[in-house]
């Protein structure tokens, strides 16, 4: 379900995910017109990951060469962070939190529960490209544990049944 | 005439259904001719009751809740723009007694107002804050912000006064104020309904900061756990400068400041201070040395105010009440209002800003109500992955900074995560031991080797290898991870594991030995 037709005063809308292939010449692009930020490495490396979905590995010189860094040096900026990735992610990302609120509520065996039904583990990505689930440590929805995201979108209360639900909208 | 109705875009809210009926209350009151200017709000934080709707009648809000979108029908057939009864009905919203025994000082705005209207923020005494601080000398801001005893809301409690006096004293070129906005910690979720709720009072609050110490730029760095919140920020930002309150010349006055904000990358220990620096100048987050002080040498090397949300947040209504208003609540040397966030098993979860001084057991129980499930309570864990685990027969530590440190854990970001009696603490110990080696930045030996090790050892415990040695090996650990570890990720993991062995030693001595100990 999309929220557009709530358009009152919420200026939060999700965003798409709909990806483009990767190009250097526009990775390029990005990187020089963030360049004159201070600290604008992550910032870049969000911009590149909000266009094409991960980090290409081609992506590096040309980040590295606009903020003139090193190469390694920007290669340990995306594998120190959880959320760069280096490969294309599933159609949508699905986090689930393993927080200790969420625990309390029996998010590990909705952890489990998903691991079982998407025949997937945290961290991967279901056979058929659709799903990319991984973990989450607190996604601050603690008084209605046990949550989980699908793309940018919060659920709270999110039984196993629940998130059986959730998915199948997606699907 | 319209009937006004404000339906919560708090994630929180809307994760529970907020979207859906607010979706339907417009649907509804097209059907049946019926004209409502329906608006959003933050959350009010009374989390057990939302998604919460409001009805304005009059000078009066009246509370429904909570709402589901199947709901809706129904209450519009009982009179819903008439404030009339129903079974969800919960009276004015200010009689609500959970919320009526509040003292909101940080978050009197928060559920209220139309957070990206800064119209009603200033309606509401936004503002009113800066321009006090304006007509005093930097130092005289800074004198009143000490004089309330404010105190780091993320987690340390250090005197905000003597940080922005330090930052003030500090000759430099260029300072920063920088936002710490990466709340990692489970169980707490204050940072994000300010920031979702009422963003222009972390702006006005950074900018009597910038005012205060001499910073002209600030940046608000927040995890991108929080995409609303990241959303809602910037775009509070763009409005604010866009009005005249943020850039070369605030509020037509020639002080200049300005803010970015910035995204984390998924990266726990971006919470810790100096990590946050280094992330925010677009490195690795490796922890730094300390001395020096950020305050002297921080973000780009410059003097930087590290202040988390709320901290920067209640600097706003200090300014705006007085410092005395502030002090006047709390007790011993935790001033003012603790921002209790009650979660996980707990009946009734939600925000409650309250004077300093209540304790674990009137907080989990008055206003909590118990747990969730309505199993007996066995644990809690206060302060986030980092808190001590509390039995029953702490509970009844007051909520301030020293009775904590003194019971053997921290207040910290005022989480209370609350367990039912289903709870393996030997299990929650080991979560902690493997959270940190997840999450170290690799600096540090005890932190990065030392959490590897700790799970292993927590393992052969719960298998029941040579258990007494084990145990005596993890505490030399965790011994050594307290001492010597950099910062507060491995400085702090030893809380909670410790503290399980403590109060709950018989979880970890469950193992039916499989083989005979030759």
């Amino acid at each position: 379900m999309r929220d557009e037709s709530v358009s009152v005063t919420d200026a939060t809308q999700a965003s798409t995910r709909d990806f483009a292939a990767w190009e250097p010449g526009r990775a390029e692009t990005i990187a020089t017109a963030l360049a004159h930020l201070p600290g604008a490495c992550l910032p870049i490396l969000h911009e590149l990951q909000d266009e094409f979905g991960y980090i290409h590995q081609d992506a590096i010189p040309i980040v590295a060469e606009a903020l003139n860094l090193s190469r390694a040096e920007v290669v340990g900026v995306v594998s120190f962070y959880h959320d760069f990735r280096q490969a294309p992610p599933g159609e949508h990302v699905v986090r689930i939190c393993r927080g200790e609120a969420c625990q309390s509520m029996g998010g590990e065996a909705l952890v489990e529960h998903l691991e079982t039904s998407l025949a997937t583990k945290l961290g991967d990505t279901t056979s058929d490209g659709a799903i990319s689930l991984s973990a989450a440590y607190c996604l601050g929805n603690c008084a209605l544990s046990p949550a989980m995201m699908v793309d940018d979108r919060l659920h709270g209360r999110v039984t196993p049944e629940r998130a059986t639900g959730l998915l199948a909208t997606i699907a | 005439m319209s009937t006004t109705i404000y339906v919560p875009l708090d994630s929180a809210a809307r994760s529970v259904g907020a979207d859906e009926v607010a979706t339907a209350i417009a649907r509804e009151a097209g059907r049946r001719g019926l004209n409502v200017n329906l608006m959003r709000n933050g959350s009010r934080g009374l989390f057990w009751l939302e998604p919460m709707v409001e009805v304005v009648i009059g000078s009066d809000r009246i509370a429904y809740g909570p709402v589901r979108g199947e709901d809706v029908a129904g209450l519009f057939d009982a009179g819903l723009l008439e404030g009339n009864a129903h079974s969800l009905r919960l009276g004015r919203t200010n009689e609500i007694p959970l919320l009526a025994r509040q003292q909101r000082f940080t978050f009197s705005r928060c559920g209220i107002i139309d957070p990206l209207s800064l119209d009603a923020y200033v309606a509401h005494g936004g503002y009113e804050g800066l321009r006090r601080a304006l007509a005093l000398t930097p130092s005289a801001v800074v004198d009143e912000i000490t004089a309330s005893g404010l105190r780091g809301r993320g987690g340390a409690g250090f005197p905000t006064g003597l940080k922005w006096r330090t930052v003030l004293e500090a000759p430099a070129d260029q300072k920063y104020i920088a936002c710490n906005a990466d709340e990692g910690d489970s169980g707490t979720y204050a940072d994000r309904m300010i920031m979702e709720g009422d963003p222009f009072s972390l702006i006005e609050g950074m900018t009597i900061a910038g005012y205060a110490t001499g910073a002209t730029q600030g940046y608000i760095y927040i995890r991108s756990e929080y995409p609303s919140a990241f959303r809602s920020m910037a775009r509070a930002v763009e409005i604010a400068r866009a009005a005249g309150y943020l850039g070369a010349l605030v509020a037509g006055t020639d002080l200049a400041f300005d803010i970015d904000v910035r995204l984390g990358a998924g990266a726990y220990i971006c919470g810790e201070e100096t990590s946050m620096l280094e992330s925010l100048e677009g490195k690795k987050g490796l922890v730094r040395f300390r001395p020096p002080l950020p305050a002297i040498d921080g973000l780009f090397g410059k003097p930087t105010v590290v202040n988390n949300v709320l901290s920067l947040a209640t600097a706003a209504p200090i300014m705006q009440h007085g410092a005395k208003a502030y002090a006047e609540a709390g007790t011993g040397r935790s001033r003012g209002t603790a921002v209790i966030q009650l979660a996980g098993n707990v009946r009734r979860g939600g925000l409650f800003e309250v004077p300093f001084g209540l304790t674990l057991r009137e907080a989990i129980f008055d206003l909590g109500g118990g747990t969730a499930t309505g199993r007996p309570l066995r644990a809690v864990q206060v302060g986030g992955s980092l808190g001590a685990y509390f039995p029953d027969e702490l509970l009844d530590t007051p909520i301030d900074y020293e009775a904590m440190a003194a019971a053997g854990g921290m207040l910290g970001h005022g989480g209370i995560v609350v367990f039912d009696d289903t709870v393996d603490l030997a299990k929650q110990a080991r979560f902690a031991m493997e959270f940190c080696a997840i999450e170290s930045c690799g600096k540090c030996t005890p932190c990065r080797i030392g959490s590897q090790r700790g799970v292993e050892v927590i393992d052969r415990i719960i298998a029941g290898e040579q258990r007494d040695a084990n145990l005596q090996l993890l505490d030399d650990l965790l011994e050594v991870m307290l001492d010597t570890s950099l910062c507060g990720l491995g400085g702090l993991t030893p809380y909670p594991v410790r503290s399980a062995v403590q109060h709950f030693p018989e979880d970890f001595d469950r193992a039916v030995p499989l083989k005979q100990e030759a």
